[in-house]
């Protein structure tokens, strides 16, 4: 696929500090970018149709935290979300995920991942990110979350607490969003482990045509206005759990209006 | 300042000789290889470390300031003679300069001391532990020694101890890790990893070390300056070409068709990257590199062109 020009206007326009090579101190490269970008940018427009409701409720500069739902088969929210912040902000902005351990470890993976800025989920990456004033992407659920079967596409599992320890001690906003339609794009009936442990990944999901290609179906994603906590990140774990508590029904809100949302748009469209 | 260089032969320790020199102290080395052309008024020793002639240097000459760089880093050098070197060096090290009034010990390490493995973090902080020792057991001596200096620290509060954990160099001597991986026209990379890597120019890091000794820092500290680099950029940037191989087929050609004879742990080094915060050693010293990463290329690559 060619590049896209305006992807590259949009690469050049981060407030990133890049040196002569293109390259921030992170190693995040305008080139990987923009090709990344490229693609993505033409699967968000074209192949999932996303609608990005609430944008303005991220911060333009500045540290703050998206965090939202996986919504099953793999991280496919993630990239859809980063899409978002790219093509829907101004001046764009780059997400940066904490990726799964595994996808470092592979070849390719590890390569796209560097240049892109999607980094092993390591606290310390997460804490430098943040007093970077970076803007950092976050599913608590983690592999739990992708790993959702098709009937469960819009339930949320466990959250973990570590992000809101991290919010109260970087005095970093939360961002929350719902994501829906990955489920429908990737409708997994089961999860293969044993296929997992044989490509060095945690499972393969399974759809009813076999592969897990996605499907060319709309997805939708719900900003909500930022959360603050106060606090240190020392807290007691019911103080933490609570905070992740209210999060989590937020989220859950946003997941109804994107759900809400988008059954208007396909009663519109005749879209899938 | 008396100062006394160990190691002084390595292509960087002459430049830290020259360098103060230049500045006005008075320099000593050891080594057990030569420095032919060493410029006058710079005494050299002839001597292994770990013999009585070197333990003399210190009971005569009494330095003040001992500046260790005769450690061996080259991962291609291996055995229990390296590791005897290694460790048992920076034992003699101490033990002679607490016996002779040494002020000041300056421990020259590596970054590599962190480890490369796919779940370490980037911009390794000074407290953490070395990864990836397990993936790399031929590294063990190195993170020993750096962990013996360190607890002199400790062990002898009267003495300033300085540890440093300097990245890659790259320089007029080509020598060293990177330069060595860099001497072919094709370099080979593991196909589908791209590892930052961080490196100094020589010049810039004989001053740090220089600045080190002046400002007795003590503590210990990650040595870097410009921003890390991918090695591919590092390959291409100085003239060579990247040649990705797969990993299986690589670790297949180690030590044949002239790849070089490397442990096989030696290979996460150009998997995955380590990269350090050397923000406490410039609040320390004031240290600030001279030489950014694009400059630093583009005279490798006028330097290496053929």
């Amino acid at each position: 696929m060619a590049k896209d020009e305006a992807v590259k206007d949009l690469v050049n326009r981060l407030e990133l500090p890049f040196n002569a090579f293109g390259v921030d101190p992170y190693g995040i490269s305008k080139k990987h970018l923009t090709t990344a970008f490229s693609i993505l940018g033409w699967l968000y427009r074209n192949y999932f149709r996303v609608n990005a409701v609430g944008i303005e409720h991220v911060p333009r500069r500045g540290r703050a935290m998206l965090v939202g739902n996986h919504s099953g088969g793999y991280a496919l929210d993630g990239a859809l979300v980063l899409t978002s912040m790219m093509l829907e902000m101004e001046p764009p902005r780059l997400a940066q995920g904490m990726a799964e351990k595994f996808i470092n470890q592979l070849p390719i993976g590890s390569l796209w991942s560097s240049r892109t800025g999607q980094f092993t989920g390591l606290p310390e990456h997460a804490e430098r990110l943040l007093e970077d004033d970076r803007l950092l992407m976050v599913f608590p659920e983690g592999a739990r979350g992708t790993a959702k079967l098709y009937k469960e596409r819009y339930s949320l599992v466990d959250f973990g607490t570590g992000f809101i320890r991290l919010a109260l001690k970087t005095k970093t906003p939360i961002v929350p969003l719902g994501f829906v339609g990955g489920g429908d794009a990737v409708p997994t009936v089961l999860n293969s482990y044993a296929l997992g442990r044989l490509l060095g990944v945690p499972y393969v999901p399974v759809t009813p045509y076999g592969l897990a290609l996605p499907l060319p179906v709309s997805c939708e994603v719900h900003y909500g206005a930022p959360m603050r906590f106060e606090g240190s990140g020392d807290e007691d774990d019911t103080v933490i759990k609570g905070y992740v508590e209210q999060v989590k029904a937020r989220i859950a809100e946003l997941i109804e209006a994107a759900r809400a949302s988008r059954r208007s748009r396909q009663k519109l469209g005749g879209g899938r | 300042m008396k100062v006394l260089i160990a190691g002084i032969s390595s292509a960087l320790a002459r430049q830290v000789a020259m360098l103060l020199k230049g500045r006005g102290h008075e320099v000593l080395g050891l080594d057990r290889r030569p420095w032919r052309d060493a410029p006058e008024g710079i005494e050299i020793f002839q001597t292994d470390l770990r013999k009585r002639a070197a333990e003399d240097v210190f009971r005569t000459r009494k330095p003040e300031c001992v500046i260790h760089m005769a450690t061996v880093n080259a991962l291609t050098a291996g055995g229990d003679e390296r590791a005897r070197i290694n460790v048992g060096g920076t034992r003699a090290i101490f033990e002679h300069s607490i016996a002779h009034g040494v002020k000041h010990v300056i421990f020259v390490g590596r970054h590599t001391y962190y480890g490369a493995s796919a779940d370490s973090p980037l911009y390794h902080t000074e407290d953490e532990p070395p990864h990836g020792i397990g993936s790399f057991p031929e590294l063990a001596d190195l993170v020993a020694a750096d962990l013996f200096a360190a607890n002199a620290l400790w062990r002898q509060p009267r003495l300033c101890t300085s540890v440093l954990r300097l990245v890659y160099t790259l320089g007029p001597s080509q020598q060293g890790t990177l330069a060595a991986f860099l001497r072919g026209n094709r370099v080979p990379l593991v196909m589908g990893y791209d590892p930052l890597f961080q490196f100094l120019f020589e010049s810039d890091a004989a001053r740090a070390i220089t600045l080190a000794a002046e400002q007795r820092a003590k503590g210990i500290f990650n040595v870097c300056g410009p921003n890390p680099v991918p090695l591919s950029m590092i390959v291409t940037q100085t003239g060579r070409t990247p040649v990705p191989v797969p990993e299986p087929l690589l670790r297949a050609l180690l030590g044949r068709f002239g790849f070089p004879r490397l442990p096989p742990g030696a290979l996460e080094h150009i998997k995955f990257p380590i990269v350090v915060d050397g923000r406490a050693f410039k609040k320390a010293t004031g240290f600030t590199h001279e030489v950014d990463e694009v400059e630093a290329l583009q005279r490798y690559r006028l330097l290496t062109s053929r």
